[in-house]
């Protein structure tokens, strides 16, 4: 772990919307095949702070970024090909959103952005991903349905394929639970353990506990500054170093 | 004691909701009661005008007699050529404003134009059309000169209307796709334009009953009282001709024609409401046909 870089690296970043600074310099590495956990109550730029990862947060106006974010030792922001970044890094969103296309066109939309065409490729890889994010079996037979006519819990999943559709090897969920029953969930959980093996994951979520399952070191965001950073054991130990983790993972926080 | 009791307020309540139900749908109703009249009317006296021979031929005997044919065809030219003209420049100026530019001074500066414009009285637009088409660009007058003048008093309203209509796909969508790595122009081509276009199209259809209604813009630009061409040979225009229009043609026939059937206003009346109802109609069943294949 000391010899390779990590496959994040981010040093003293800040993020203002406006005058309005939401990041205070934050910095943290991971390393590949972590399962990272971000976790910190609403409002405290923990979805601003992904998007700085992929660089989307240049669709806002009026943003303002300092520091610095590196991913396989390359600084986004001086990377070639944005695209090719986002690419990286896939992304999967609080709420699932089924664009309005067919399930089979929601998983080959981001290869066909990025220049595939060939057919028996493309199939390969919507049943590829489908079958990660544990769909495949639901809707193999209906492929050509409106993506946005699934239940809630089976579109986040198409989310989730469709964020690895372009092969990334980072996957970040933002509060991926939120708008899913607990079954859903916990199936989803299991295919996250499953993709550790192969790519990089940062969990962002709101329920402490899902962390707790999952990652394998954990970061308190709190107000756009990191409380405390460490192993997930120790973060929801008795003794976590800063008194404000060990409020906020036990649920007695203001 | 019952389980479910009508209290005063229940009873009030319940009375409100039939209240606010008939009121609201009576308006609704009387909406399209002047729509009914007018037409129910102008079929009543103007119908028995109405043949094929009628909209083919061209007026004769000082516009007493014959049909409308240099009229129709005149403002079918000048409705096509100036959608022609504004809807692509619109649609495209729209798309830039909603999903390219950024949120600065010259941005809104455009925006406050597009909505001023607007709201510009026809007959300012026409003086326009007569300033820089036919005197400055040396048009004359002519279609091309009136045509352009009625683009330029649709495009705002083109724009506005296919802003409106793309500012209604979620932004959701688009970050879902920025996220995958789409471009902008990709999002927009795969994702929004699909999604927004019934809107669209409704927004430029709507003009086509504007355009070929106006007589200010035209009557400065390039439309006169009279003019003689080869009845219904559809060809009978060249862009650089002065031409009739049904809008002018009704002006003329009721102001400027001593003696004419009572029946001739009327008739062309019924002529233009009928091909604007004509194109609407197109639209709604285009509409939902797009309508049906859109997918949220
Ligand atoms: N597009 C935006 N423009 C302005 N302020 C924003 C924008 N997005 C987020 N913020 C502000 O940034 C802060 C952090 O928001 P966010 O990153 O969504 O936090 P979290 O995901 O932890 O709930 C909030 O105070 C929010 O109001
Ligand atoms: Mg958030």
């Amino acid at each position: 772990m000391v010899t390779s870089p990590p496959k994040i690296e981010v040093r003293d970043l800040r993020l203002a919307y406006g005058h309005k600074e939401v990041l205070h310099g934050v910095s943290f590495a991971v390393p590949s095949h972590e399962i990272f956990g971000i976790i910190g109550p609403a409002q405290s730029a923990k979805t601003s702070l992904l998007r700085c990862l992929n660089r989307t947060i240049e669709f806002t106006p009026h943003i303002h970024v300092s520091g610095s974010i590196r991913v396989d030792g390359q600084d986004v922001r001086r990377v070639p090909d944005v695209y090719e970044l986002r690419r990286k890094i896939g992304m999967v969103a609080p709420l699932p959103v089924g664009l309005p296309l067919s399930i089979y066109d929601n998983v080959a939309f981001a290869p066909r952005c990025a220049g595939l065409t060939n057919r028996q490729e493309l199939e390969a890889r919507v049943e590829k991903c489908l079958r990660q994010a544990a769909l495949w079996d639901e809707v193999k037979d209906r492929l050509d349905t409106l993506g946005t006519k699934l239940s809630g819990g089976q579109q986040q999943r198409l989310t989730i394929a469709r964020a690895l559709s372009h092969e990334p090897e980072i996957l970040c969920l933002d509060e991926f639970s939120i708008a899913i029953d607990p079954v859903t969930t916990m199936r989803i959980e299991d295919v996250l353990k499953e993709l550790r093996r192969e790519i990089t994951i940062i969990l962002v979520t709101n329920l402490t506990q899902q962390a707790r399952r999952l990652a394998d070191r954990t970061m308190f965001l709190w107000n756009g500054e990191v409380v405390e950073l460490d192993r997930t054991e120790v973060m929801f130990s008795d003794s976590p170093k800063d008194r404000r983790t060990y409020d906020y993972v036990q649920g007695n926080f203001g | 004691m019952q389980p479910f009791q009508e209290t005063p307020f229940s009873r009030r309540k319940r009375r409100n909701e039939r209240l606010a139900q008939v009121v609201l749908g009576g308006m609704a109703l009387a909406m399209v009661i002047p729509l009914l009249l007018i037409v129910g009317y102008l079929m009543f006296k103007g119908a028995p005008l109405i043949s094929l021979s009628f909209l083919l031929s061209n007026p004769t005997h000082g516009m007493r007699e014959g049909g409308l044919w240099s009229a129709l065809l005149g403002t079918i030219y000048l409705v096509v050529m100036a959608l022609l003209v504004a809807a692509p420049i619109g649609v495209l100026c729209a798309v830039y404003l909603n999903e390219y530019a950024r949120d600065n001074w010259l941005t809104r500066l455009i925006h406050l134009a597009v909505i001023n414009l607007a709201g510009v009285p026809s007959i300012v637009h026409a003086l326009f059309g007569l300033g820089a088409f036919v005197l400055f660009a040396g048009l004359g007058r002519s279609i091309l000169a009136a045509s352009l003048t009625l683009a330029i008093m649709t495009l705002p309203v083109i724009i506005a209307s296919t802003k409106e209509a793309l500012a209604s796909v979620p932004m959701s969508f688009r970050e879902a796709c920025w996220n995958v790595g789409a471009s902008r122009w990709q999002t927009i081509w795969k994702v929004v334009l699909p999604n927004s276009i019934s809107g669209i199209l409704t927004g430029v259809i709507l003009q086509v009953s504007r355009t070929a209604g106006e007589t200010a813009p035209i009557m400065f630009t390039g439309a006169v009282f009279f003019k003689k061409i080869e009845a219904g040979n559809p060809f009978a225009y060249a862009l650089t001709d002065q031409c009739m229009a049904l809008s002018m043609h009704l002006y003329t026939v009721t102001t400027q024609v001593t003696n004419a059937p009572e029946a001739l206003p009327y008739a062309i009346a019924l002529v233009l409401v009928g091909a604007v109802l004509a194109v609407n109609a197109t639209a709604i069943w285009l509409r939902s046909r797009l309508r049906s294949r859109k997918k949220w």
